[in-house]
């Protein structure tokens, strides 16, 4: 269903991800672990036609995002890592706003806007507009907008950053759920071990650009010798504290914040 | 459709829920009004040209619409910054669709501002010449506001932060306004000016707009409508294929 091949994608002199190959079977739950800066978002961003790979070739359920990016996109629904919502619109305007976009059939639409606010507790705040949500807020309401229609591959880019153990519960079961009865293919990045460990099937272990290990939890414990993914992970990758370089997004946020109403 | 629409009507629900940013946009075509016209005017009536009031209102009104809707354009770096853009650059929709439900949108609000200020322009004694000429004026607004909305589409989607966004407002909008006839009758004007002006696409706004109000001429209206048209299809054209390549 994902499949890629020797994908590099470099900034300038910066070198993102360096050659990296790697395929998600249809109905499978692959998780992409690695440390700050290691090229996950990079590569969800080259998966998903927010970027073009430098070089390499991806297919998503046989379509090449780079060459046939509005088919491409027809297949997939993603929940990115950092805001993504219209601080403006009201939570429901930004649920409605989705499915027009996804073209979720009006008839289906309210009762599954619905039912997702209710499992994520934004009912009582659907038409409050989001700029006076929670940083916690805001995350669910990303992940229920994520959910609203049924992609044939979800992305879930750091899905859990700074979500309450509730919501965390309640996503994995959602994701699970789309998963078994749908079959929809999950490929998702998180810093969380157990969470990988509990929910996919397989996990890529990336670092600095590469992929060091692939396999199951089990597989990838056997082959470091060690008892936990935790350890395994760290073994992988070392101790060390990556360096992370802030874009100019980092600065204008910072800027916008000065000028907040 | 239903994209364009749904994009069309988010312009318009931020529009008119940050009313601070609609205050603001109406305080400066107001000052040029006031101070200008009612600074100028015994001297352009001196001179032989008439009323100034009269004169500078359709170009106070072309340059409220240019103002605002190059700044409906350029809100694009907002959505970018704010990761709102992401969104709907991963919907399985055309870009082109997003590009010009937003376009229609911003370009929306901006003839709403522009129509505030024709109001407020009739309190301070504007008075319309021809009233069945008045949707000809509204006309040349709208195409005013789709073409500088196009362009700061266009334009923001080359940006990735605001640090360019002075360089574009002290080289492009400014001149674009000033160098437009929107504060002095073309016709006398130097030559090199004339020249100028004959290449903005505001010049021949307000020459439509300024003709169709209060009937002075400097192209006349089918140059106008025919120039302007050409622009704003260029505009959308660039601005679409600007905006279909962002990346992020």
């Amino acid at each position: 269903m994902i499949w890629a091949s020797e994908l590099i994608k470099n900034f300038g002199a910066i070198s993102a991800v360096q050659g990296i190959s790697f395929e998600v079977p249809k109905g499978e739950i692959f998780a992409f672990l690695g440390p700050n800066g290691a090229g996950k978002t990079t590569t969800i961003k080259m998966l998903t036609t927010l970027l073009k790979p430098s070089s390499g070739r991806v297919e998503l359920d046989g379509l090449d995002p780079a060459t046939q990016p509005q088919e491409a996109r027809k297949r997939f629904g993603i929940v990115f890592q950092d805001s993504s919502t219209d601080d403006l619109l009201t939570a429901y305007e930004n649920m409605e706003f989705h499915g027009v976009l996804y073209k979720v059939p009006k008839r289906i639409r309210a009762g599954r806007i619905e039912e997702l606010f209710k499992l994520f507790g934004l009912w009582d705040r659907r038409d409050h507009q989001v700029q006076y949500f929670s940083g916690g807020m805001r995350r669910r309401l990303e992940i229920a907008r994520g959910l609203l229609h049924t992609p044939k591959i979800l992305f879930l880019d750091e899905p859990t950053l700074g979500l309450d153990p509730q919501t965390r519960n309640q996503l994995w079961s959602q994701v699970k759920r789309l998963n078994e009865t749908e079959a929809v293919t999950v490929f998702l990045t998180t810093h969380y071990m157990e969470e990988a460990e509990r929910v996919a099937h397989r996990i890529a272990i990336m670092d600095q650009g590469r992929i060091v290990a692939q396999g199951s939890a089990a597989e990838l414990k056997q082959q470091t010798g060690t008892d936990s993914l935790e350890t395994a992970f760290l073994a992988l990758t070392g101790t060390s504290i990556r360096e992370e370089e802030g874009g100019s997004i980092d600065r204008m946020r910072r800027m916008a914040k000065l000028f907040r109403r | 459709m239903n994209a364009v629409y749904i994009l069309w009507l988010r312009q318009l629900k931020r529009y008119g829920r940050s009313r601070s940013r609609m205050a603001a946009s109406l305080a400066q075509p107001l000052l040029f009004l006031f101070a200008l016209g009612f600074g100028f005017g015994p001297i352009f009536q001196k001179a032989g040209h008439g009323n100034y009031i009269q004169f500078i209102a359709p170009g106070v009104i072309g340059m409220t619409v240019l103002f605002n809707s190059m700044f409906s354009g350029i809100e694009l770096i907002w959505d970018r910054q704010f990761g709102f853009l992401k969104e709907t650059l991963v919907a399985p929709v055309s870009r082109l669709s997003v590009m010009i439900g937003r376009t229609l949108g911003g370009a929306t609000t901006a003839l709403i501002q522009g129509v505030i200020v024709m109001a407020v322009c009739t309190l301070a004694g504007f008075r319309v010449q021809n009233p069945s000429l008045l949707p000809v004026a509204l006309l040349f607004m709208a195409l005013i506001a789709t073409t500088f909305t196009a362009l700061g589409t266009g334009i923001a989607s080359l940006l990735s932060d605001f640090q360019g966004f002075q360089l574009v407002m002290n080289l492009l909008v400014m001149p674009a306004f000033f160098l437009s006839g929107a504060l002095f009758p073309l016709g006398e004007a130097p030559a090199p000016i004339r020249l100028i002006a004959s290449m903005d696409p505001l010049s021949f706004g307000v020459d439509g707009l300024r003709t169709a109000l209060i009937g002075v001429a400097h192209f006349g209206i089918p140059t106008d409508l025919g120039v302007l048209a050409m622009f704003t299809a260029l505009f959308l054209g660039v601005g679409g294929y600007l905006f279909s390549r962002i990346q992020l």
